[in-house]
């Protein structure tokens, strides 16, 4: 017999989740719970609707950075300005998942917690050091965003876990992302391929930090530190683009699906790291 | 079997109802309320068949469970003509035999309607993308696409050249 509840605050949520018997799920935009538990894959005996926390369906800026609540649909993170400007490419993974409708609905804690592999979002926080703040029964602690996912459908989350908000840092000058998946048609579809790039650059144009982080190439998105190396000291000249192509194939573990042969997915995670460094580079130049 | 209690606004009347905690919002719609003009395509987020506005969102109302509808303002295709008078996406989808099966329809006008609340003068681009999550299978979308454009400019007062 399912139980729904929507708690007032986080520690009330966190108690109905420690003390459920059976299967607890939290529900923040759905898009993925409902169609699990449509196809019979989840049968929750709780549901906890987060939604009813107060700001946890909020983006505010703090210490220079932002603080997106757990529950913000991509429609709203698509929407606040000062977050675009500063984290294109974070908010263009978020806002590439599903269709306008599921966009009204889909959140960044979701996309996480649902744990795909190919999940759009993903890259581009880890890519932005972006952390989470996770509540329990034992209080709350900040997770990077990277220690979360721990396999496909798999997370680190203990039971009472839940994620309340993620934090993004604040932003040195001459610094951008930049997100791009393939896929074989032009909307609504799963990544082949993902690619995160967040550059910042000296007043010549020179990287002087880099992320790069890849997506659908491995079991959880993955952190190429040679790419970011292959940046770090260059402008973007063709010599830097060949070096970060190899190391993002060179970091690819892929599977072989009807989505993507192994050898695709790996020449396609270097064209993918190309194209968004690229697009990384030149926003963050233009600031 | 514990029901909900859950009151809502639907189409600008106070409603209210009981439903199990598993139930849609769809679900609730078509068999609770009568209100059958959001179909089930496919049950999972994909066609947009279901397509319905809460507090200003267009969501797809099988991913919604209706539980979730507590204190929220919900638009339906059943809303959209004032009496007698279609809106006028509804009287261009006509002109233009902007649908053949009609499955889809309900869903493609509240998506088209609330492009056009936020943006009067989309390109033809925007509106494709803004569609993207509603399926039909029998018109190839380009009178579906047309209509939404030209209605766009009927509303802004201006004339389209008929091509």
């Amino acid at each position: 017999m399912l139980s729904y509840s929507a708690p007032s605050t986080v520690e009330e949520a966190v108690g109905i989740l420690a003390g459920a018997s059976g299967m607890a799920k939290v529900l923040s935009g759905g898009t993925d719970l409902l169609v699990q538990m449509r196809s019979g894959r989840v049968k929750p005996d709780v549901i906890v609707d987060i939604k009813k926390i107060p700001g946890i369906s909020s983006i505010r800026e703090q210490d220079g950075g932002f603080v997106i609540g757990a529950a913000t649909s991509g429609a709203e993170l698509g929407e606040c300005a000062p977050l675009v400007q500063a984290w294109p490419g974070v908010v263009e993974g978020a806002n590439l998942i599903g269709s306008t409708q599921v966009q009204g609905r889909a959140t960044l804690a979701g996309n996480l917690c649902n744990a795909s592999p190919a999940a759009d979002s993903v890259p581009a926080l880890i890519a932005a050091r972006a952390t989470c703040v996770v509540a329990g029964p034992n209080g709350q602690r900040e997770v990077p965003v990277e220690g979360v996912a721990t396999g496909p459908g798999k997370t680190s989350l203990k039971p009472g876990e839940f994620i309340v908000e993620f934090h993004l840092p604040k932003r040195p000058p001459h610094s951008a992302d930049a997100y791009l998946r393939f896929i074989p048609r032009t909307e609504m579809d799963i990544a082949v391929v993902g690619a995160a790039v967040n550059v910042t650059l000296d007043g010549a144009g020179v990287c002087t930090d880099a992320r790069v982080v890849l997506g659908a190439v491995a079991p959880t998105a993955v952190v190429v530190d040679e790419a970011a190396k292959a940046l770090i000291g260059h402008k973007l000249d063709e010599a830097t683009l060949a070096a970060l192509d190899t190391a993002a194939r060179g970091a690819c573990k892929p599977i072989d699906d009807k989505r993507g042969t192994i050898a695709y997915r790996t020449k396609v995670a270097g064209v993918m790291a190309r194209r968004a460094a690229e697009i990384a580079y030149a926003r963050a130049g233009a600031r | 079997m514990s029901k909900k209690h859950v009151s809502t606004t639907i189409n600008g009347e106070p409603t209210e109802f009981l439903c199990e905690p598993q139930l849609t919002l769809l679900d609730v719609l078509r068999d609770e309320l009568e209100l059958t003009g959001s179909k089930e395509g496919c049950s999972s987020g994909d066609c947009g068949a279901c397509s319905v506005v809460v507090d200003g969102r267009v969501v797809c109302s099988c991913l919604m469970l209706a539980v979730e509808a507590e204190g929220k303002t919900i638009e339906t295709i059943e809303g959209m003509a004032k009496g007698d008078k279609l809106h006028p996406l509804q009287q261009k989808f006509l002109e233009y035999a902007a649908l053949q099966c009609g499955f889809c329809t309900p869903g493609v006008l509240i998506a088209a309607k609330a492009l056009l609340d936020r943006n009067p003068n989309p390109t033809e681009e925007e509106t494709r993308y803004w569609l993207a999550g509603n399926l039909c299978r029998c018109t190839g979308y380009d009178k579906i696409i047309r209509a939404v454009l030209d209605t766009a400019a009927d509303m802004r007062g201006e004339r389209v050249a008929a091509g």
